[in-house]
């Protein structure tokens, strides 16, 4: 309660010092669909989470970021429905994290990653929905003299039923925001939710269709200079000379200056003569001790691991190594995956501007608050000197949690103070400066009994670990837990198998790793369904039979596997040629399974007919918007396994831009038939779950097809011709 | 000095000839619908129309440009939503991120031109933008909308 009134305290006090409109060099027109950047809006704040104009219009607070996911639409559907508005009615724009920071996280967390917009925040943001409406109602009751329990909501209007008066809530909103806020609120149950559950079209289309959407790389302000960078190539390098003298008089160049220790920018008028100016500039680098690294060194010292005597245990029960010693039957395999770059359409780039002590940076950012903290340390200045401006992200799959380019964007506009500085990497910067996705392998040991039934598996991993290099103190005694993503005991389907072990050799290189669309769910989900897939065919059995049989103590995870096998006619016949693959895994709280149709030709060229992928999220907040998620979920996903690989040669990043670093285009693109079965009870993420499962499906799929078994990423490596 | 006719208004810019078409349009117009991907015409999110063909603007030097007519997204209709191509996209809800997706749409536009009911393998072959989100089944479907859409006006 406290920090609710205090947040509201100073969100009145920052709309008293702005006079409300948008203050970025112009000034949006009022009434666009969605604020494009943190925004003071005019109106009355009702709670914490809506401001209602007189014209009915409800803005709805939204502390994540939208990135594509489509949270900004699904959260505010959830206030929505509890606010019982009218959703035609219904904008959204960002809380700023300055106004966070001030009322002590009264919006929470502003980290968006992990799947969580939703199901991290359902709980709050429904009751802020839930409160608004009850200070509506309290006041349109206060005005009539009557009870607020005769009084009912629905479509923005408030009813009086025994009297048959209305009142609409934008002529209601100035009142309830002098009301308190309630706190002990009820919550709607699923059977009375209108807007949960719709495919409600997103808020945030129409901008992104007419090229108004403005998103940071965007950003113009008065007096901007821009910068373009050069980083270290070799990984934990460091920047020694450059010479200015030799770049000095070139067109629009400005200054040359140091970034931190490992980079140099220089800050021209514009950005293409930056970008110029940089690709002429001598520079020497300390390339230091990762410069002898390349690839093979870092798969041998991967494979070491894989028998290594001391490993972190993920999960283990039974006896797996007596029983694979008394199998009928022992299976094995390597299997193994490259690091990959996150290749966001919208390079890093961030605005800064630093004067009079204060900083002021304009960011597409996965978390607002790490932005905040990230330009105050970098400028040097205290958390309440620093104003952020979020904007919309040109893709994040997780790399845009990390703030490395606000820093440096905030340390070149120190050096040009008081005057805004955009920072734009290049595409070739942004592939080979990233956090890579960790490069790991597996050893999977599986023994089955002479009936084909499954007696023993082990899987090992071995590889690099997240934590270890972006969050050490979140390590548990040399355990990274997220290395085990999808194969804890809460989250893994074949707990049924009687002996299991899971361990992890962490092999860290010098490369930076971070969280990368799915996360390890994505190699992991690839070795386990593959691997499932290799004992099903040493027990001859049919792999969705297989699979059910040890998925019994699992029903949820068996419910979605039989949806997507009973939409795609699994065990129906298939044109000549075509051949089916199936896998299911579960992650981010939602159950996932998926069936492919591929054809391979003689030559070896594939071809990806159909997909149908089930998802089991709980509640379906916006069906349209898991489909959309699920769809781009199998481009991402198989982006990476048809095509992506970042390979390190002299211990820098050897690929650089689209020509090298391939990725999925429309023509590749399967058809994708989405089977969405909530079976509700609980809230499942959307975004990432599904990209397990893209992998295996085709992979096992390809192996119906042409009896090759894919152990090694990416395919476009492999001959699939049957010469 | 060089002039260029963008979306039907003459411009004269004073830049070198050599930079990219793409930085003029975002840094010396200010007109910044069109994106910046890769800078060597690989993922397409520059696309504009020259003489209404779909060009990566990031690999034309402005000054080869010459009394070419210039079409950006922000001219490809008045209100920025009723080219059939705009409203298709918003029929099927497209965008995601929507970084890429001027690109996207300028491309499509330039498909109907020259084929108003194009095949999906005709699709395939015009539409070769990178989308990192994974719009690729719903672009599909928009075009196939918009055809059907601009057949009936």
């Amino acid at each position: 309660m406290s920090t609710m009134q205090l947040a509201r305290r100073s969100f009145i006090v920052s709309v008293a010092a702005t006079g409300g409109g948008l203050v970025l060099g112009w000034r949006f027109p009022a009434g666009r669909a969605v604020a494009q950047t943190t925004g003071i809006t005019e109106g009355a704040e009702v709670g914490i989470w809506t401001v209602i104009q007189p014209d009915d219009t409800t803005i709805v607070r939204i502390a994540r970021s939208e990135m594509g996911q489509g949270t900004l639409t699904g959260l505010a559907q959830l206030v929505a429905d509890e606010l019982d508005c009218d959703w035609k009615h219904v904008r959204a724009e960002y809380v700023s994290p300055q106004d966070n920071l001030a009322s002590k996280r009264a919006w929470g967390d502003m980290s968006t990653g992990g799947s969580r917009g939703i199901r991290g925040s359902v709980d709050y943001v429904r009751k802020g929905g839930a409160a608004a409406r009850v200070m509506l109602i309290g006041a349109a009751a206060q005005r009539w003299g009557v009870s607020a329990t005769e009084c009912t909501a629905a479509n923005s209007v408030i009813t009086h039923a025994p009297s048959g008066r209305t009142l609409r809530y934008g002529e209601m909103a100035a009142a309830a925001a002098k009301l308190p806020v309630p706190t002990d609120v009820k919550l709607k149950t699923p059977a009375e939710w209108k807007i949960i559950g719709k495919g409600v079209r997103r808020l945030d289309t129409v901008d992104k269709l007419s090229g108004r959407q403005v998103f940071a790389i965007d950003v113009q302000l008065p007096d901007m200079l821009n910068a373009a960078i050069a980083q270290c190539p070799v990984f934990g390098g460091t920047l020694k000379s450059f010479e200015t003298d030799k770049i000095k008089d070139m067109p629009g160049v400005r200054e040359v200056v140091a970034v931190g220790d490992n980079a140099v920018a220089v800050v021209a008028d514009k950005w293409f003569q930056a970008k110029t100016a940089l690709a002429a500039l001598p520079i020497v680098w300390s390339e230091g001790a990762g410069a002898g690294v390349d690839s093979r060194q870092i798969a041998e010292f991967l494979k070491a691991g894989l028998d290594a005597k001391d490993a972190a245990i993920g999960q283990s029960h039974g006896d797996v190594e007596a029983a694979l010693a008394g199998a009928a039957k022992k299976v094995e395999a390597v299997y193994g995956a490259p690091f990959l770059a996150h290749a966001t359409m919208e390079p890093m780039n961030c605005t800064a501007k630093f004067a009079d002590g204060k900083v002021e940076i304009w960011v597409a950012s996965q978390n607002g608050d790490a932005s905040l903290a990230s330009a105050a340390e970098a400028a040097g200045v205290k958390l309440a000197d620093v104003k952020v401006n979020k904007l919309h992200l040109g893709g994040g799959f997780g790399r845009r949690g990390q703030q490395d380019y606000t820093r440096q964007a905030v340390l070149i506009a120190k050096q040009v103070p008081g005057r805004p500085v955009k920072l734009i990497w290049s595409r070739e910067e942004d592939t080979q400066h990233d956090f890579y996705r960790p490069i790991t392998q597996c050893k999977l040991t599986g023994g089955l009994d002479a009936d084909g039934r499954v007696t023993a598996l082990h899987a090992r991993l071995s590889g690099q670990s997240i934590l270890a290099y972006l969050m050490p103190s979140r390590m548990e005694n040399g355990v990274d837990r997220i290395a085990f993503q999808s194969w804890t005991k809460e989250e893994f389907g074949y707990g049924a198998i009687p002996n299991l072990l899971i361990d992890h050799a962490v092999r860290n290189t010098h490369v930076p790793v971070g969280f990368w669309r799915g996360v390890n769910t994505n190699q992991n989900a690839i070795y386990m369904e593959c691997f499932i897939d290799e004992l099903a065919h040493a027990a001859a059995k049919d792999p969705l039979e297989f699979r059910l049989a040890l998925l019994t103590g699992s029903p949820k995870h068996l419910a979605v596997l039989n949806a997507a096998a009973e939409k795609a006619g699994w065990g129906t016949p298939l044109p000549k040629g075509v051949f089916r693959g199936v896998c299911q895994n579960y992650g981010y709280g939602s159950y996932t399974a998926a069936v492919a149709e591929v054809s391979v030709s003689a030559k070896g060229g594939l071809k990806i007919h159909r997909i149908v992928a089930a998802t089991d999220p709980g509640h379906a907040v916006n069906p349209s918007q898991i489909e959309a998620q699920v769809q781009g979920s199998f481009v991402y996903g198989l982006s990476a396994v048809l095509f992506g690989e970042v390979t390190i040669d002299k211990g820098r990043a050897v690929e650089s831009n689209f020509d090298t670093y391939p990725v999925m285009r429309l023509a590749d693109m399967p058809k994708v038939e989405t089977v969405i079965v909530p079976s509700g009870g609980f809230w499942g993420g959307v975004g990432e779950p599904t990209i397990a499962v893209a992998g295996p499906a085709v992979l096992n799929a390809i192996f119906a097809a042409t009896s090759k078994r894919i152990r090694s990423l990416p395919l476009r490596l492999h001959d699939l011709s049957s010469a | 000095m060089i002039t260029l006719n963008i979306n039907g208004q003459s411009h004269d810019v004073d830049v070198d000839p050599d930079t990219p078409l793409l930085w003029v349009l975002r840094e010396w117009v200010g007109m910044t619908g069109t994106k910046y991907g890769c800078g060597i015409a690989q993922c397409g999110a520059c696309t504009v129309h020259l003489d209404g063909v779909a060009t990566r603007s990031c690999s034309v030097p402005a000054g080869s440009v010459g009394q070419a007519h210039i079409t950006t997204i922000e001219g490809l209709s008045p209100d920025g939503l009723s080219h059939p191509i705009q409203a298709a996209w918003l029929q099927h809800d497209v965008p995601q991120c929507g970084y890429c997706q001027s690109g996207q749409i300028m491309a499509a536009a330039a498909l109907l031109n020259a084929n108003p009911k194009p095949s999906d393998a005709e699709i395939a072959d015009a539409m070769t933008n990178i989308c990192r989100c994974g719009t690729y089944q719903r672009i599909r479907e928009a075009i196939h909308t918009a055809a059907a859409m601009s057949g009936k006006a």
